[in-house]
């Protein structure tokens, strides 16, 4: 019936029964007609045996602490890897190409300047903030590829502040549509769950430069400023004299590099 | 986050019990299991679509080797024995010791790449072709190296069958 000769594979599938039940029931066969190759298929099997059940013990030990897998992705959320997440700050921009015109202006009159930004920054913090079910796109285990994403969207290498000195752990970010293009979107949280965003985009119009101003927008305090043509805005829901340092962070770090 | 930790946490006791039987001693094998979780959290992301599995043994495997390759460079002794088994007590307890490093012995004289597939294949059940993506060869490596791992083994413990009182002797001499 059969005429593929039984192979010394065959023998070992048989031992680790993968074999497909047709030739599993070939080689049983063969072997029930070759006695000492059956004895040697004996021995495989019960060294196979053997060594479960030796090792079996092993993988019913408690697991010590420092195998406690979610206190290691604590720990690395914490931690915050310099490699690529970086010490520092946001956008590394080789500027050029956004020149355009400067307008020094109040806000008020700058509808394409800081104002807009900081409104844009407001508008991301009350939709994605509140929300308990996705408020970032990608999180913060993502990191690298959100930071590939939003680079590569944004037409530059973005890094992402690390907060953690200012109590802010990173939760993930996203992109958000603003009328002057796409925006990164990063957002936080402290240890009390209060979270806040930054978002960052390049200014194509407008205040390429501009020191920090504080506003309130819808209920949310903010801080905006622009450095070398990107523009960034840090909102949240906590004091102004909470959120003051925490910005100047960022800008500390966004100049750092 | 979430599926990270479902996918991952039930595999632990798995590694550990390879780590083990690759380096014996309980913690060095516990740190490089350490060492290859944290090395799977922060690498998440780029695995590629296929088993976890597959790929937690790959990253333990290679953390393994590399221990194995500064050991033999360096010419240090890696060492063998248990510190810490006093936990086994008992009649019962104290058999199976007896059999854990008999059996242990035996496999650590097998070169190290038939350890490998012997251990990934018979005890932890990865797949041909998975234990050839863990050890990096092709599946006729993996066969090749199986059936030399299993005749090899073979030898040695038919050569302890034959002279009983033989496992604790052997166990002095190592």
């Amino acid at each position: 019936m059969n005429n593929r000769p039984i192979t010394e594979d065959d023998l070992h599938a048989y031992v680790d029964d993968v074999l497909e039940p047709e030739r599993r029931a070939e080689v049983g066969s063969y072997l029930a007609g070759h006695p000492d190759v059956a004895k040697r298929v004996a021995g495989f099997a019960d060294q196979r045996e053997l060594l479960r059940a030796t090792l079996a013990p092993i993988a019913d030990e408690p697991l010590p602490p420092e195998l406690n897998l979610s206190r290691i992705i604590e720990g690395q959320r914490r931690r915050s890897p310099p490699a690529w997440w970086a010490i520092a700050a946001m956008l590394l921009l080789s500027v050029g190409g956004f020149g355009g015109w400067i307008v020094r202006g109040s806000m008020e009159a700058a509808p394409g300047g800081l104002a807009a930004l900081a409104q844009e920054a407001a508008y991301s913090y009350n939709v994605y903030a509140p929300d308990r079910l996705r408020p970032v796109e990608v999180r913060a285990s993502d990191t690298a590829q959100l930071v590939q994403w939003i680079s590569s969207r944004l037409n530059r290498p973005v890094k992402v502040p690390d907060l953690a000195s200012s109590g802010y752990r990173l939760m993930g970010g996203r992109l958000v549509a603003t009328q002057h293009g796409p925006a990164a979107m990063f957002m936080y949280d402290d240890d009390h769950g209060s979270r806040v965003v930054v978002l960052t985009r390049p200014m194509s119009s407008g205040d390429q430069n501009a020191p920090m101003t504080a506003q309130s927008n819808d209920g949310a305090t903010g801080f905006t400023w622009a450095d070398s043509g990107i523009g960034y805005s840090l909102v949240g829901k906590a004091p102004a004299e909470t959120l003051r340092p925490v910005a100047n962070e960022v800008r500390r770090q966004a100049r750092a590099i | 986050m979430q599926d990270m930790l479902v996918q991952v946490e039930p595999l632990i006791p798995a590694l550990r019990r390879y780590a083990r039987a690759l380096v014996r001693n309980r913690a060095n094998a516990d740190d490089l299991v350490q060492d290859c979780l944290e090395r799977a959290v922060s690498r998440w992301h780029q695995r590629r679509d296929g088993s976890v599995r597959a790929w937690l043994f790959t990253i333990l495997h290679n953390l393994a080797a590399d221990q194995f390759r500064q050991a033999s460079s360096r010419g240090r002794h890696v060492p063998i024995e248990e510190a810490g088994e006093g936990e086994l007590r008992g009649a019962a307890a104290q058999e199976h010791r007896l059999m854990y490093h008999d059996v242990l012995d035996k496999l650590a004289r097998l070169p190290e790449e038939q350890r490998a597939v012997l251990l990934l294949v018979a005890v932890e059940d990865l797949s041909y072709a998975e234990a050839a993506k863990v050890l990096n060869v092709p599946i006729g490596t993996v066969m090749s190296r199986l059936s030399r791992a299993r005749e090899r083994l073979q030898q040695e413990l038919d050569g302890v069958a034959g002279a009983p009182g033989n496992v604790v002797t052997m166990r002095r001499l190592t």
